[in-house]
């Protein structure tokens, strides 16, 4: 470097330096103003009320923190003023074709494998059939908001009803898991038809918040309607699964006897596994087919634009209520496995926060991409598994700290990391339903959001 | 007739608390087009500065009660801007004018960064403060309001007279609806869109904050996951009386505080919720742009 | 008595206080191309709109008669029930094409209630029936062909919303036609474009109304366009129509001269008189 550009340089790094130590003082107090009250005074019960015990090193610990963390981004990684407003545009979605080839048939193949891992316990499997059930839910959710574009939260309200439905149809009327399987996926798509019809002039944010009254109301009902659901005591002794007729117990007569095994309570939960699993192919295999379909491109068009789809003859208010029906339907399936898994539900399991897990693993899977909606599902659920296991932080932070309680703290915070790092999701193209000569991907800014 | 009168009462005060929450989703759902999930847990935050600043006065040694409650409402008002902002800052201006659904996925996670912060940091136990404004009227025979619910009802009044007059008159209230109209001209033509909307949050904070502090004072007992609940019914207002619409935020909010209370005082307390949502699905059905809200017509 | 296609009568459109369109009455010759222009504000979208079923009119008769005899009362029917019963398909002012779907895809939506049929509603879609099959073959081959007539057989596969204006515009006027319509109703199809694609436009228009028996409506602001191609002409101006003939009559109607050139109608007169004068107004 000349002796002319040091001369340049080093007035220009002077000041940066002194712009990266003012920004960082000054987000120091905005983290003591953050966290003075409410980490630095903890309210502690006594006998004669509340009172309140300092912890000021905590509070100083985090401004510390916040201080040094951001004078290091001031200075050395950002460079310029970091510019406000718009997103960066999105890194590159990993290329469709890639995953399609490669790792779908990866994914696919560790899970049939799943079950007979040397590796796999009762606990993995447990995990392996959580995040089927998710998977499938996504994928059924999909059809609603990715496809069609209707912004749906309050899609817990369909496992619900099919988890609800499945239980009073097989305890009152006994009939098997295959029967009441479709038929509780029926009534769960007539809620559909009935939630779709209010909604069916509502734009965006409006049609957001209704369907999250109506996932709310259902949870509601639910809990209060005590003859006909038991209220918060839910429905117990759901009859357990078999294998197509034969009980997984250990006498004579049961599926160990039969098939000359020595009788384990993981035999029905492999079982299980393979029905969720072939549910949730089912599932994918239905979507997948539907969108090549005219109501599928229906949707798509809907999403697009749905003036232009009026102006074509389409029956926009059948479209979406086929969309809400459908997408139902899959709810409803995977509510009624859900319902012979457990052998008993309440309406604790049936809260907005699960709304918003599934409709977060639909959007961080990216632009309706199936594959994209596994994979998020698996780093999701897989995600908030894990930060169960933070034992080891026992060994930093002393025996008296207990990890579990900051799993959803973490979970909260990478949820936020990871949109405001991919808002699009993981898979930022489009892959048409139709090609005349070759299949092209759509990048992310073209593709339409939905209005609904 | 005192039945209903004390039900009116204890309607419009519950009310007052919704439609200053309601008024938050609504500027914000004006300006970015966006729901802030997280404003219910903002206005949780708020309750427990405010018990926090309460329990600290107390302690150290002040008794004179307006002043008490001046200095919390100012530090509670204050200590909250400060969330709203940070968390405008970190979560949602990195989204800005991108896919429409990333924001409102961000905003859950932030609720859930909120409520599991305050859970951790206080304790996952309800908090309770002592009743610190006794006494009140009588209006007829047994009804009764308190002081501290007309201390509520003022305050609202007050509040949004204020905003009112901010939005319509001050240069930031302009600033505010030049960006709802237009956001790329009004940047265009000198407006700090930037600026505009940090306020945006940091008003919509204050704001819940005090209602915060309101609930506080009504109810006395406090817990991490009273955002959620106050939020949807909140936003729930905010979308009744026409999203983008402060007087209609404030209308809705009455109108759900009342139908609330109407409803547990006359049919059943369990369904109370489930009666204030069949409203909104009701009103919506007839009405889908709200009471107040604009008809947005679609240019063909 | 020729034969019309679409016959409005007494068409009257208020917003509010506002007259949008008042006491329109004409038709639509079968087979023809029928232009309505008029100065900016005069309430030709609304008319299309009123038409294509967007807005309800205010008063007013719209019927529409197919080549097989049967009528219908467009004023009546939702807009969707238009396109798919009464055969009338539209182009927006600003096109509306599906961006993130392909130029083919876009083409195969709008033929999307004949693929319905032939899918069962989807149910024989999901099974694979052979009879949807062939359904969709065909289908592609409409696709293809109107690609090829708009001449965009070689982007079929590329998103709608990555391709040049003009390309947009034909693609739109392409995916109305695969709507396999009898009325046509463009709305300022050659907006933005240069005087070759205004030709290629023309050309366009020309072969579908040829070959393939269509009536076409349409708006437009430019004249050179207007005046090639049009059978007939209608004129508003304030929501009313102040002219109505061929291009020839309509060229030399005094109103419509002072309606484009901003005359008030007190000096209607004075400029019909300067042109029979032949001196400047």
């Amino acid at each position: 470097m000349s002796a002319s550009a040091d001369a340049v340089a080093r007035p220009a790094t002077r000041s940066r330096l002194g712009h990266a130590l003012r920004d960082a003082l000054l987000m120091a107090l905005v983290a003591l103003a953050l966290f003075g009250p409410l980490l630095g005074l903890k309210t502690v019960p006594v006998t004669a009320g509340l009172v309140l015990e300092s912890r000021w090193h905590l509070v100083a610990a985090a401004a510390a923190i916040v201080f040094a963390g951001r004078f290091l981004l001031r200075y050395l990684v950002w460079r310029t003023d970091r510019p406000s407003g718009k997103a960066a545009r999105p890194a590159a979605g990993v290329a469709r074709g890639w995953l399609g080839k490669t790792l779908a048939p990866a994914l696919l193949l560790t899970a049939l494998a799943w079950p007979v891992l040397p590796t796999t316990d009762r606990y993995l499997l447990d995990i392996g059939i959580l995040m089927l059930t998710y998977m499938m839910l996504a994928w059924g959710l999909n059809v609603v908001v990715g496809l069609a574009g209707l912004l749906d939260l309050g899609y817990v309200a369909f496992y619900a009803v099919g988890a609800y439905s499945y239980a009073l149809l097989a305890q009152h009327f006994g009939w098997s898991f295959w029967i009441c399987l479709p038929l509780a996926g029926i009534l769960t798509a007539f809620a559909g038809i009935l939630l779709g019809f209010p909604v069916l002039r509502l734009r965006g944010d409006y049609l957001a918040i209704v369907t999250l009254a109506f996932g709310e109301i259902i949870r509601l009902i639910l809990l209060n309607w005590y003859e006909f659901t038991g209220g918060p005591n839910g429905i117990s002794g759901i009859p357990r699964p078999s294998f197509f007729g034969l009980p997984f117990t250990g006498g004579e007569g049961g599926f160990a006897a039969a098939f000359g095994l020595e009788h384990s309570p993981l035999h029905r939960i492999v079982f299980l596994y393979y029905v969720v699993l072939g549910l949730a192919l089912a599932t994918l295999a239905f979507t997948v087919r539907l969108r090549r379909l005219p109501v599928g491109m229906a949707w798509e068009a809907l999403r697009e634009d749905e003036i232009a789809c009026r102006s074509l003859g389409i029956n926009t208010r059948n479209t979406k209520l086929t969309a809400f029906a459908i997408g139902a339907m899959f709810g409803g399936f995977a509510g009624s496995f859900f319902a012979t898994r457990q052998g008993f539900i309440s309406p604790e399991s049936f809260v907005f926060m699960e709304s918003a897990l599934i409709l977060a693993i639909v959007v961080l899977g990216g632009l309706g991409s199936q594959i994209g909606i596994a994979v998020a599902a698996l780093v999701m659920i897989g995600g908030i598994e894990l930060l169960r296991n933070l034992a080891w932080l026992k060994a930093v932070f002393g025996p008296d700290f207990d990890p579990s309680l900051y799993r959803m703290l973490l979970f909260g915070l990478a949820m936020v990391t990871i949109m405001v790092w991919k808002p699009r999701g993981l898979v930022s193209t489009r892959m048409p339903s139709i090609q005349l000569a070759q299949r092209k991907g759509i990048g992310a800014d073209l593709v339409g959001q939905g209005r609904g | 007739m005192e039945y209903f009168l004390q039900q009116l009462v204890n309607g419009v005060t519950l009310g007052s608390i919704y439609g200053l929450i309601a008024i938050g989703y609504t500027m914000v759902y004006g300006i970015l087009g966006m729901i802030n999930f997280a404003h219910g847990d903002v206005y949780m935050v708020g309750a427990f500065i405010a018990l926090i600043a309460f329990l600290g006065l107390l302690a150290l040694g002040l008794t004179a009660l307006p002043l008490i409650l001046l200095l919390v409402l100012f530090a509670t008002m204050v200590l909250t801007s400060v969330w709203g902002w940070t968390v405008e800052r970190l979560a949602y201006r990195p989204l800005r004018g991108s896919f429409r659904l990333a924001p409102l996925i961000t905003a859950i996670g932030v609720s859930i960064v909120l409520q599991n912060f305050v859970q951790l940091s206080q304790e996952a136990r309800v908090k309770a403060l002592p009743p610190q404004i006794h006494g009140g009227l009588a209006l007829l025979g047994q009804t009764r309001i308190s002081f501290t619910q007309i201390l509520v009802i003022l305050a609202t009044v007050a509040l949004l007279a204020g905003f009112t007059y901010l939005i319509a008159r001050t240069p930031l209230g302009r600033a505010q609806r030049a960006c709802s109209q237009d956001m790329r001209m009004a940047a265009l033509l000198g407006v700090d869109v930037d600026r505009t909307i940090a306020l945006t949050f940091v008003m919509g904070a204050a704001l819940a904050a005090v209602a915060g502090l309101m609930h506080l004072l009504l109810y006395g007992v406090i817990d991490h996951f009273i955002g959620f609940v106050a939020g949807v019914k909140a936003f729930t207002a905010a979308v009744l009386g026409g999203i983008g619409s402060l007087p209609g935020a404030m209308l809705g909010g009455l109108l759900i505080g009342l139908i609330e209370t109407f409803w547990a005082g006359y049919f059943s307390a369990e369904y109370k919720d489930v009666a204030a949502f069949s409203v909104l699905i009701i009103v919506l059905i007839f009405m889908p742009s709200g009471l107040l809200g604009r008809q947005e017509i679609e240019k063909v | 008595m020729s034969d019309a296609i679409l016959t409005v009568e007494h068409l009257t459109m208020r917003f509010g206080g506002v007259m949008a369109v008042s006491d329109l009455s004409f038709q639509a010759r079968r087979g023809a191309i029928t232009a309505i222009i008029g100065p900016n504000g005069a309430g030709k979208t609304t008319v299309f709109n009123c038409i294509t079923g967007f807005y309800r009119p205010t008063e007013g008769m719209v019927r529409l008669r197919l080549r097989s005899g049967e009528t219908f009362l467009l004023e009546r029917l939702p807009d969707h029930e238009i396109a798919r019963t009464a055969r009338v398909a539209r182009t927006f002012q600003s096109v509306r094409l599906f961006a993130g779907m392909t130029a083919l895809e876009n083409l195969m939506v709008a033929q999307h209630n004949a693929l319905m049929r032939a899918s069962l509603w989807t149910v024989g879609g999901v099974l694979g029936l052979p009879g949807f099959r062939a359904a969709r073959a065909a289908a592609v081959e409409r696709a293809r062909y109107w690609l090829e007539q708009a001449g965009l057989i070689g982007r079929a596969d590329d998103p709608a919303g990555d391709l040049p204006y003009g390309a947009q515009r034909r693609l739109e006027i392409a995916r109305a036609m695969c709507a396999e319509p009898q009325l046509l109703c463009l709305d300022e199809p050659a907006a933005g474009l240069n005087p070759r694609e205004s030709a290629e436009l023309t050309a366009l228009l020309d072969r579908i109304r040829a070959q393939h028996a269509v009536s076409i409506l349409l708006i437009e602001h430019d004249m050179s366009v207007v005046m090639e191609i049009s059978d007939a002409i209608v004129v508003l101006d304030y929501g009313e129509k102040i002219a109505d003939g061929t291009p020839a009559q309509v060229r030399d109607d005094s109103r419509v001269i002072a309606a484009y050139l901003g005359v008030a109608d007190e000096e209607v007169e004075a400029v019909e008189h300067a042109l029979q004068a032949g001196t400047a107004p």
